[in-house]
């Protein structure tokens, strides 16, 4: 490990002043009055407004682009198009969920060659209003040849489907193609022998799955600022999961130094995972250096949907096999995810993700990259994993009906635990899943009764969690309050919990602690807001920093005293001689060693500069009561329980708050949400009435049971916690729905047409 | 293109603009008078992220037009707070972290607003029925429900 | 000689093989042996790889210390939304 942590206690070796108390969230006044700013809340004087022209084609070649009687149009100051953008070299870096190719992203922020899918970003305008901007929208000619379009994942890898690049040539199948296709990648992830294994096996099944692309459905669209100096520096203010990934990005694409650019994130209003790449950022920019002038930029709810990232649709197939005691001895799977118009699916974690929930001896599965024409993909909120999961969670809930073993019995047979060889590579460091199906089993909910047409299932979940690059910097204020610089957007109440480490370590009211999330130039690079990361790296760099400040103010007071540093020891917020033995001394408290810091060699301030590692693997399980109308075909969820092993929660009330979202999210998916098409190739609802996400209406309670199994590799015992909440939900409703009705539906989402026709179909 | 004058009062403030006829109230309330605790998550009335209270009624600020400003009294979330003395509403949310992002706050807050006034005692049913026209994607809502009853008993008890 | 388990994708870079003994005492000195003796692995090497280590997933950790007793597992990097 490169960092010099003390990783001796873990949750409950001491008493807990801050870490795991519901403390006051320090930006919450602002949100609660409107006075936080998010990315369409800033302003400049001179300011301009950007608009997009965006493609109405699944699929063309754009043949020319005539934006003159755009620029003569009063009151526009720039056009952009293809021409603005130099091109990039093939080149893989990472970002989020999958590595992210230059060439790829220059083409998706503004088409180049051809339009590849319906929204797909053509030209861009900037003028003195909205209202012109959009008008000169109208006035841009753009000459298309319309082209075949594939939507479908399945038909997008048939040899005769239209294909988006010509030369992409499928990586990692032998021998080695001779043409392009639509099939970026296959990979494999094998353990031991499925042949071998299926021959133990005592019932074996076999289903396929389909998922439809789901958006991350952020309430917040993306907005930016960009104002590019005649100097060649430029701002840039965005609502971003990652202001440094931002950065790196835009100063790619535009061509400029690192240094030249700074990013400032605003309030994020929602990413999972959707803003951790650019889409107006680099064509806001390109038109403010076209002007000089500041280019204010914001979606409408219509681009969000047509031209930033859903998740990935799926076709899944899964095959295990069991013996009559419930043990299972082989599984597979070939998992085909859409990648959108680029290649860059999350296939990979949804391949390592499949099985990683079950303690397996033969695994094999396979998984492909397919592109079809659809926005490219974005990671979602454990990016891949909730398609694979469900599929399998699915198959094994068929299986304990089969041999008459209770689900969740199934599930504890199998259970992932220390020292499991997974599929995906290594071996499991202590885990909680055997804790969290214990929990299920105890919980009352898994107890109640149930009524007529109602039916209960349950679903589990695995993520890995990250770690990654993360710098803190902290100071101690004459007056003894503390200011804390993060780098790290605070998507869900990640401050709060971040103060809390920071106040049990320092040993000060968390109230005299304020947190500022830096720009790029204030602060060295942290990675993005993602990966379940912020609390786990963000607050382990904060713990070494607020050492760093401890020992800083030890060597000061032990100065004083005229001790060597070892006889000062922190504790309770002061400084205190370590024995008896050190002499007898007062203590010293934050505030006094403060306030004579100018005296005594300084500002104090303590950082910490890490690439954290060791994240804690999570595991949940999803509970779920559900009603279904024979009549509708509607599916009301009754009763909802999430059980999630957090590690340690460092603050309760936003850890419930993941979970809590994050089942809502899977109801959504499960039971609503899809991108559907035209036979054109055009998305037909683009807007929150027809892309229906839950409402307040929908839903019961969500009851949460958080179990601490602790991390060993993080002080206090930290997962992270933002990603495994929505794995479990989709096969939990898909269970529950069958074991309400006796069907299996194998397709999402289950929206009350397709379960009306599930049930005529299985009356007749 | 000619812009109209409008008279209008925002909060308890008198405010005078000039508008584009398709200028929607989110957008003056956002551009012209920098009131910009009114968010847009749609523009088309489906999040409830704009939401204000025109002459007592709650609507999506970004369904009403500018020039319809005219002679109106206007409520949004910048007026909720008396000085630094939160409404009870704004203060249970806190209490019962019912927010992530906090981008769907401003408008959940003034519609729960608009309720308790109409209606001190709802059910959670009621609660939930009423707040289906603000969209929240981080919380599943369980918190803020939570909240607004809890804001609901103490109101009551005042 | 430290024992490394290549998993799905590194495998298939690594021309099939799942298992190699390497004469290695940091994380970079098994990736420099891995770069040497599979071409094909170069342009992943930088940013595609993970290193899981008995247990503990590292990922950029140049460093990190493997001895003779170690589980050492190459796997694909993760990410997460």
């Amino acid at each position: 490990m490169d960092n010099s942590l003390d990783m001796q206690f873990s949750a409950g070796d001491k008493d807990l002043n801050y870490v795991g108390k519901r403390t006051k969230r320090p930006d919450g006044v602002d949100k609660v009055t409107g006075r936080a700013r998010f990315g369409a809340d800033t302003r400049l004087p001179g300011m301009l407004y950007g608009k997009i022209l965006r493609s109405p084609h699944a699929h063309a070649r754009i043949i020319s682009i005539d934006t003159s009687k755009a620029e003569a149009l009063g009151g526009v100051k720039a056009v952009v198009t293809r021409d603005d953008f130099e091109d990039r070299e093939s080149e893989f870096v990472p970002a989020g969920e999958m590595m992210v190719n230059y060439r790829d992203m220059v083409r998706n922020i503004m088409a180049r060659e051809k339009v590849l899918y319906d929204g797909h970003a053509v030209a861009a305008v900037a003028a003195t209003s909205v209202s012109i901007a959009k008008k000169a929208l109208k006035l841009i000619d753009v000459e298309y040849e319309i082209l075949p379009h594939v939507i479908d994942v399945c038909d997008a890898m048939t040899p005769d489907a239209p294909v988006l690049h010509e030369d992409l040539i499928t990586e990692g199948v032998d021998p080695v193609p001779t043409k392009g296709s639509n099939v970026a990648k296959r990979i494999e992830f094998k353990l031991g022998d499925v042949v071998k294994g299926f021959e133990q096996a005592d019932e074996i099944l076999e289903k396929t799955f389909d998922t439809k692309p789901v958006h991350q459905g952020y309430i917040e669209p993306h907005a930016c600022l960009a104002s590019c100096s005649e100097s060649g520096s430029a701002d840039l203010w965005c609502s971003t999961q990652g202001q440094y990934l931002v950065r790196a990005h835009c100063a790619k694409l535009m061509g400029m130094e690192i240094s030249k650019l700074r990013v400032t994130p605003s309030e994020i209003g929602g990413g999972f995972g959707g803003k951790t790449v650019v889409f107006l950022e680099p064509v806001a920019l390109a038109l403010s250096r076209k002007t000089f002038r500041p280019v204010k930029m914001t979606m409408t709810r219509d681009e969000v949907f047509r031209a930033t990232g859903p998740t990935s649709g799926a076709n899944v197939r899964v095959k295990i096999g069991i013996t009559n005691d419930g043990k299972i001895t082989a599984a597979e799977a070939e998992l085909k995810y859409q990648a959108g118009a680029f290649q860059g699916s999350s296939v990979q974690p949804g391949c390592m993700c499949a099985f990683a929930p079950y303690d397996l001896q033969n695994v094999d599965v396979v998984g492909w990259d397919v592109l079809t024409n659809r926005p490219k993909v974005a990671a979602y909120r454990a990016p891949g994993a909730p398609i694979s999961e469900y599929a399998v969670e699915c198959v094994l809930d068929e299986l304990a009906d089969r041999i008459g073993m209770d689900a969740v019995d199934l599930r504890l047979k199998n259970a992932a635990k220390e020292g499991t060889q997974t599929a995906y590579g290594p071996k499991l460091g202590p885990v909680g899943f055997v804790e969290v199906l214990q929990a299920v089993k105890s919980s009352d909910h898994f107890k109640a009764p149930l009524g007529a047409n109602q039916g209960r299932g349950i679903g589990v979940g695995f993520w890995f969690n990250i770690g990654g690059e993360t710098c803190v910097s902290m100071s101690v204020n004459e007056d003894g309050t503390l200011t804390l610089v993060t780098g790290s957007p605070d998507i869900g109440g990640s401050r709060a919990s971040i103060c809390n480490m920071a106040a049990e370590e320092l040993g000060i009211d968390v109230e005299k602690i304020n947190p500022i999330i830096a720009d790029t130039s204030s602060l060295g690079f942290n990675f993005l807001s993602a990966g379940s990361r912020t609390t786990f790296a963000c607050g382990m760099a904060t713990i070494e920093a607020a050492r760093n400040a401890i020992d800083n103010m030890r060597a000061r007071v032990a100065q004083l005293w005229e001790v060597p540093v070892e006889s000062v020891i922190w504790e309770n917020g002061a400084a205190r001689p370590a024995s008896s033995n050190a002499g007898e001394f007062d203590p010293m408290t934050l505030p006094e060693i403060a306030k004579i810091a100018p005296k005594t060699g300084g500002p104090i301030s303590g950082h910490a500069e890490i690439n954290a590692q060791g994240a804690g693997p999570g595991f949940g399980a999803h509970m779920v009561d559900i009603e279904v109308d024979r009549e509708t075909g509607h599916v009301k969820v009754l009763r909802y329980t999430v059980v999630q092993d957090a590690g340690k929660a460092i603050h309760p009330s936003y850890v419930e708050g993941q979970y809590q979202g994050g089942a809502v999210q899977c109801i959504g998916w499960a039971l609503n949400e899809e991108y559907i098409y035209g036979d054109d190739g055009c998305l037909q609802n683009s807007g929150f009435l027809d892309y229906r996400i839950p409402l307040a209406s929908d839903l019961p309670m969500i009851e949460t049971i958080i179990v601490e199994v602790p991390n060993p590799n993080h002080p206090y015992g930290v997962r992270g916690v933002g990603e495994t909440p929505i794995i479990p939900g989709l096969a939990a409703i898909s269970n529950a729905i069958s074991d309400a009705t006796g069907l299996r539906m194998t397709a999402l989402p289950m929206s009350p047409p397709k379960v009306l026709q599930a049930l005529k179909q299985a009356q007749a | 293109m000619s812009k109209y004058h409008v008279t209008t009062t925002v909060n308890n403030d008198e405010f005078e603009f000039l508008c584009e006829p398709t200028q929607t109230m989110l957008d003056v309330l956002r551009d012209e008078l920098n009131l910009t605790g009114s968010k847009e998550g749609c523009a088309t009335g489906d999040c409830g992220a704009c939401s204000v209270v025109m002459d007592g009624r709650l609507v999506c600020s970004c369904l009403v037009l500018g020039v319809e400003m005219e002679g109106k009294s206007i409520e949004t979330i910048e007026g909720m707070a008396d000085g630094d003395d939160l409404h009870p509403l704004q203060q249970k949310f806190l209490d019962h972290a019912a927010l992530q992002c906090g981008i769907c706050t401003p408008g959940v807050l003034v519609s729960a607003k608009a309720l308790l006034e109409k209606n001190p005692d709802p059910t959670e049913t009621e609660v939930r029925y009423w707040l289906a026209g603000n969209l929240c994607r981080c919380t599943g809502y369980d918190k803020i429900i939570r909240a607004v009853m809890d804001a609901a008993k103490e109101m009551r008890a005042a | 000689m430290v024992k490394v388990f290549l998993s799905g994708t590194i495998s298939q870079w690594a021309d099939g093989v799942t298992e190699i003994d390497v004469a290695a005492t940091s994380v970079r000195q098994i990736f420099m042996h891995l770069r040497q003796r599979f071409p094909k692995i170069e342009p992943h090497m930088e940013d595609e790889i993970a290193v899981a280590i008995d247990g503990t997933i590292f990922q950029d950790a140049w460093f990190e210390k493997v001895s003779e007793d170690s589980e050492v597992h190459l796997l694909p990097r993760v990410g997460g939304g």
